[in-house]
């Protein structure tokens, strides 16, 4: 019974901060419609630039955090404004070539720079060990990346549904030609929208270091898993990635403790009886787009 | 001339043979006896060529993205190894025959899958698959041999006649036999009027079938033709290296077949050729240059590509040897422009 509480916490934990990685990918990808491959690529900037503050500047993990935040949402703009607005209009076979080679870039560039292998990030020792709460086992960490996550999540709702910004993306993304007549600037609405997005998932990438692992590869390896969160959790609101981030999450640790053999499987053959079964994500909008 | 002699008879002068097909065929023949130290990375280039057909025939034909195509490449390379292996069928042509139709019964299955829904579901279901298999390949490590993949294959001679040799000779020539057979058998495919009707299909479905052409059968047909292309690739690629690993599955696999097939073109059966020659060379160019980092490189190349422009960027390339052909022989250019892509 407690293994199953443990268990299950664990996924929550996993799942709120795949949510936290993916959800900028929700926007590009669901919202915008670009096909963002690239989109690890920013969580690991973060992560690593969490690393080198942390573990070679002595700085305090709390204030790397934001950093990472801002440094991943400042490559974000940068490409943004650069590169992927030329891409927006441009075929999938484009947006998908077109972000592979980032991610490729992006890997080999990280790998020539900190190396290979594995890092790490120190931790506070307030962060360490783990808890019993009537015998469930709590993890310090895993406590404090759902509570940063579940914050996150409701202010994110918060500012779409209550504020003037959140009500300019929804008109841009529902309609982008009769939100420019009104007024609304949409180049501008997206390019802010993707990084802030970039930015959580560079803070996702700073706080995942710990549980995913931090290497060169991280983009490609978990790029199946962001797609997921964005594909079945559709795109018509937040809700709908959050879910998914925590059915998969709990789905992927549930699999590898139980059925470790099968871990992957699980999770794999649920995307595709998902997308067969609803085109637009479990919680998307029926219309297409 | 009424307008429907009229399209036949432009397809007819579409599919025939040109000088410079018939150029190209004995130029790669002739690179076998040129080069006799270098038949390991040609037959390689030959593998990636036919690969690269494969994912043409559905994407630049019939404009089906995807980024799993390693799948059937994958099935294809454990299917002969494993037939080697345990000596069901001995016979090299008849095991990759065996193998291409196994990954053919794949592509079939999935095919159902791949044709529902957009590009994006495409994506995400394609990739899955692939990634699926991949798991199953490590989770069936008792068959597979897990990580360490199938090691001992060992390939008995052709038709029984010509032993496999060390220095690749053998393999060279029976891939560019196999790789020349299923090209014509392409070539003949995509200038059938089931070719035509794919291409109709990819510029406009709803067009498509509203003149009456089953857009999902032949879309069903198509992904199965090139599941069977990318297996027999797969195959080859056992049978000439005896080894099959969890690798073959990868997604850099997809991911790069995607690339080759852009450097060489889209929608061209040539396309898939010229662009593993030029792929190869150009990974072989940057390991020497940065022996670890050649990935960034190629993810430049990528980069580049699309922003400037693949019609673009092949206008371009074809501009100086469109120019020698026009002077030489006074007519239109050759070599075509691909059309416009998915």
């Amino acid at each position: 019974m407690t293994s199953i509480l443990t268990n299950l916490f664990d996924g929550v934990a996993y799942g709120m901060l795949l949510f936290v990685l993916a959800c900028g990918l929700a926007v590009t990808l669901g919202l915008m419609n670009f096909v963002n491959l690239a989109h690890g690529a920013f969580a690991m900037a973060g992560g690593y630039v969490c690393m080198v503050l942390v573990n070679r500047m002595g700085w305090p993990f709390f204030a790397a955090l934001p950093l990472a935040f801002v440094s991943s949402a400042a490559i974000g703009i940068l490409l943004e404004r650069t590169l992927y607005r030329h891409l927006y209009t441009r075929s999938h076979l484009d947006q998908v070539l077109f972000t592979i080679g980032l991610t490729f870039m992006s890997v080999a560039a990280v790998d020539y720079i900190q190396g290979s292998s594995r890092v790490f990030i120190n931790l506070p020792a307030a962060l360490q060990g783990q808890f019993d709460v009537f015998g469930v086992g709590i993890g310090r960490y895993r406590l404090m990346i759902i509570v940063i996550c579940g914050l996150l999540t409701v202010g994110l709702q918060l500012v779409l549904a209550k504020t003037r910004f959140g009500s300019r993306l929804r008109a841009a993304v529902d309609d982008p030609r009769a939100a420019s007549g009104l007024g609304i600037n949409v180049p501008q609405v997206f390019a802010f929208t993707f990084a802030f997005g970039c930015g959580l998932a560079g803070l996702g990438g700073a706080l995942s270091a710990e549980i995913l692992g931090l290497d060169p590869y991280f983009p490609l390896k978990f790029m199946i898993y962001f797609l997921i969160v964005v594909t079945v959790g559709g795109s018509s609101s937040i809700t709908g990635p959050f879910l998914a981030s925590l059915l998969l999450g709990i789905g992927d640790v549930a699999g590898k403790y139980y059925v470790p053999k099968m871990g992957p499987f699980v999770i794999y053959t649920m995307m595709i009886v998902i997308l067969i079964w609803r085109p637009n994500g479990l919680f998307g909008r029926t219309a297409a787009r | 001339m009424n307008a429907s002699s009229d399209v036949g008879y432009h397809a007819q002068r579409q599919a025939r043979w040109h000088y410079g097909e018939v150029a190209f065929w004995l130029v790669v023949l002739a690179c076998g006896f040129a080069f006799p130290t270098r038949y390991l990375i040609m037959t390689d280039i030959l593998r990636l060529a036919l690969f690269t057909m494969s994912l043409d025939l559905i994407l630049g034909y019939a404009g089906i993205v995807s980024l799993g195509h390693a799948a059937f490449f994958g099935v294809g390379a454990y299917a002969a190894g494993l037939l080697a292996l345990h000596g069901i069928v001995n016979e090299p042509v008849l095991a990759l025959i065996v193998a291409g139709l196994a990954a053919m019964v794949l592509g079939f299955a999935t095919s159902f899958l791949v044709i529902r829904g957009v590009d994006l579901t495409r994506l995400m279901v394609t990739l899955g698959i692939a990634l699926l298999l991949e798991a199953l390949a490590e989770r069936f490590s008792n068959i597979t041999g897990g990580t360490d993949g199938l090691q001992g294959i060992e390939m008995q001679p052709i038709f029984g006649e010509i032993p496999f040799d060390m220095f690749g000779k053998t393999g060279f020539f029976y891939s560019l036999a196999v790789l020349f057979l299923l090209f014509l058998f392409a070539r003949r495919v995509v200038h059938s009027p089931f070719g035509l009707s794919l291409r109709a299909i990819k510029n406009n479905p709803l067009r498509a079938a509203a003149i009456g052409i089953p857009v999902n059968r032949r879309l069903i047909a198509i992904y199965t033709l090139a599941a069977f292309y990318a297996g027999i690739a797969g195959a080859l690629f056992t049978q000439t290296t005896a080894i099959a690993s969890l690798d073959v599955f990868a997604f850099e696999r997809s991911a790069d077949l995607m690339l080759v097939l852009v450097i060489g073109g889209t929608g061209y059966l040539y396309g898939g050729l010229i662009g593993a020659v030029i792929f190869r060379m150009l990974q072989e160019l940057f390991s020497t240059i940065t022996p670890q980092y050649w990935q960034f490189w190629i993810g430049l190349v990528l980069v580049v590509i699309v922003l400037i422009g693949r019609q673009r960027l092949h206008r371009w390339v074809l501009y100086v040897p469109n120019l020698i052909i026009k002077q030489v022989a006074g007519r239109k250019a050759v070599v075509a422009v691909p059309e416009s892509d998915a």
